[in-house]
């Protein structure tokens, strides 16, 4: 693989991400602390020929992204917490009409208005649910700089392949961070680049909601002779709005299953300092996520000098969750410690997979980063 | 030789869900033989609805069609728009949907004048739920959110478009098919966006409890509160109390199209024109 060095931004690499993975266009509306996402794909986009536009508020910035999508081309929003809440309707309809859209949401400190300046990540949650109804979110969650444009391109793919909204949480530490990063080269981006499928058989003959219990809607793009109807509504084959018993459990059903009868192809993790462990007495295992994983990652260079045997894992896909992964180590290693800029909300799910309830946490909601010398300080306090 | 829908509409769909005596087929089908008579290829039209009644117009007519969530359907079609600007969007939306959870992208979709169509079916009333006040519910009739009267103020839904800078606006009733279908082919032609506020019926949810209980009574009051512009331009201030105007009230053939001006955004982005100063725009505040 080749890579590049470049010295950027978290929210600036995401813009970049965006543009060369392909998206044409951007609907968004300024919110701290994701403002600088759009500042830049807006210069970005119109040189490739592509869009950005600042609408008059976070709902029509989605609903623009959302219309983009339903017409065909590649699309992104970005924003943050309170933008996700007022988002939250319209992402149902891509939910439930099977639109690819990328969410970037830059987590700042919640409820309400919150921390707007400061860091958090309790928005792991709601991404989990943004929107009423049944359905499953995919949700990907950055480490590092590196990753506000890997997990970008990834989102891209993966809401081609799965016909829905995929979520890239990063948050206000990474957004604002300033620094290398080492990236794969515009090439292997633009060659890693899997379109949404499509129809190319006579336009009668066209179902675009006729497909395989476990697969997605094959959406042709508008204006190119496939005439159908996208809603909101429950629908049938066409996407005609219908009541009919067995077509509305099917499609509600299928939502669920296209994602969770393929967590493989979504799943990703990554395992640091863990090859060495065994479940011996005293191993420790950390499990953390975003920004917090690289105070968590120093965290463990400090134990394991001081004799501490420490490991990270680090889901990168929050939703769906990696349980399989999670449970193979929590039952390997016995003393867990979530760390998280929220109260509890991953630990939650550690706990529910790992069918553990004696694990402990670090939980931060003031609005501050969490430092390797509190997650040391904690181990060292609680095992 | 009677005009054959047949081409235009998803027969399947048939019947609609509209009531017995609703307006909403009327405007349907002269928003159908406009497309004929502008002889605009089915596959490069898209429909957008909102919610309510009019939010199933999208279901029924052959087109690239989206029924979206309630209020939204003009920021929806500026992606859509925007994503394909030789194309041609269509929007269609309730009094509600347009003037009440959705007023803000109506004021911000004329005020960037983007070539989009937006027909309001404004029947005064939220005729799908049952009989809820809406934006242009006349003071003093009943609502079931209002039983005691409806006190709120009534919007004129024109004076709305004209103010946020729509560069076509009008106002039609579906008491006259000929001149709906006129104003739809104008509205359409029109480059940049194209405010229509054309009244309906609902004697069901609007009449009943309002002295109209058949379409017909609804639709005689749709006729006593209309008068041609003209008309309405020679009335006393006073009188112009009682009525709307009806037929063009704006247009602005000179005002730049939004995509049309995204189009320099490009250029300047490309390293094709210099940036965009006040000196482009002949409106300097």
């Amino acid at each position: 693989m080749g890579t590049r060095e470049v010295i950027s931004t978290g929210n600036d690499l995401a813009a970049k991400a965006a543009v060369d993975a392909g998206c044409r266009f951007f609907g968004g509306y300024p919110i701290t602390p994701s403002s600088e996402v759009m500042h830049t794909i807006s210069d970005l986009l119109p040189a490739v020929g592509g869009t950005a536009i600042q609408m008059e508020d976070e709902i029509a910035g989605v609903a623009a992204a959302v219309g983009a999508g339903m017409a065909g081309v590649r699309t992104m929003t970005a924003t943050s917490g309170p933008g996700i809440s007022l988002k939250a309707e319209n992402l149902g309809l891509a939910q439930m009409a099977e639109v690819p859209l990328v969410v970037v949401n830059v987590m700042r400190g919640g409820p309400s208005t919150g921390l707007p300046t400061r860091v958090s990540q309790g928005d792991v949650r709601q991404a989990k649910n943004p929107s009423h109804g049944d359905y499953r979110s995919i949700t990907l969650c950055a480490g590092n700089l590196a990753e506000c444009y890997t997990e970008v391109v990834r989102a891209f793919n993966l809401a081609d392949r799965f016909m829905q909204p995929v979520f890239v949480l990063t948050d206000e530490t990474l957004g604002h961070m300033h620094g290398k990063a080492m990236l794969p080269t515009q090439e292997e981006v633009a060659a890693g680049i899997v379109p949404r499928k499509r129809f190319d058989g006579a336009p009668e003959d066209y179902r675009p909601y006729e497909c395989e219990g476990d697969q997605p809607a094959v959406l042709n793009p508008m204006f190119e002779g496939y005439r159908y109807h996208f809603t909101g509504l429950h629908h049938d084959a066409k996407g005609f709005p219908t009541e009919e018993i067995e077509t509305c459990r099917k499609l509600i059903q299928r939502l669920e299953d296209k994602v969770m009868m393929h967590t493989d192809e979504i799943e990703l993790n990554e395992e640091f300092m863990l090859d060495d462990m065994n479940g011996e007495e005293g191993e420790v295992l950390l499990i953390a996520y975003g920004s917090v994983s690289l105070a968590a990652k120093e965290a463990i260079r400090h134990l394991r000098a001081q004799g501490i045997k420490a490991g990270l894992f680090r889901p990168i896909t929050l939703w769906p969750s990696p349980a399989d992964s999670i449970k193979k180590y929590t039952d390997m290693i016995k003393n867990v410690l979530c760390v998280e800029l929220n109260i509890r909300q991953y630990t939650e799910e550690v706990e529910r997979v790992s069918g553990r309830l004696d694990i402990e946490g670090l939980y931060k909601v003031n609005g501050r980063a969490i430092s390797p010398h509190e997650i040391v300080e904690k181990v060292k306090e609680v095992f | 030789m009677a005009f054959n829908y047949d081409k235009y509409l998803r027969l399947e769909k048939m019947p609609t869900l509209w009531c017995w005596g609703c307006g909403d087929g009327v405007i349907l089908k002269a928003f159908v033989r406009a497309i004929d008579k502008l002889g605009i290829d089915q596959n490069d039209v898209c429909v957008v609805s909102g919610i309510g009644c009019s939010g199933r117009f999208s279901s029924y007519v052959d087109f690239n069609t989206v029924h979206t969530t309630h209020g939204r359907t003009v920021a929806f079609a500026t992606g859509v728009k925007l994503a394909n600007p030789d194309k041609y969007v269509i929007c269609v939306a309730g009094d509600g949907d347009a003037l009440a959870i959705g007023g803000n992208h109506t004021i911000h979709g004329a005020r960037r004048n983007i070539d989009i169509t937006l027909i309001i079916i404004n029947n005064f009333i939220y005729g799908l739920t049952n009989s809820q006040t809406s934006p242009t519910t006349p003071q003093g009739m009943w609502t079931v959110s209002q039983k005691a009267g409806n006190i709120d103020p009534t919007f004129d839904a024109c004076e709305l478009g004209i103010a946020a800078g729509a560069s076509f606006v009008a106002r039609e009733s579906m008491l006259d098919p000929k001149k709906l279908e006129k104003v739809f082919v104008k509205a359409i032609q029109h480059k940049g966006f194209s405010y229509l506020d054309i009244l309906s019926n609902c004697h069901i949810n609007l009449g009943r409890k309002n002295q109209m209980q058949s379409a017909m009574e609804n639709l005689e009051w749709i006729d006593s509160i209309t008068i041609p512009k003209k008309k309405y331009d020679a009335l006393s201030e006073e009188e112009k109390l009682n009525y709307f105007p009806t037929g063009i009230l704006k247009e602005d053939t000179n005002a730049r199209e939004y995509c049309d001006m995204y189009k320099d955004i490009i250029a300047v982005h490309q390293g094709k024109r210099s940036k965009i100063t006040q000196d482009d725009f002949e409106k300097k505040i």
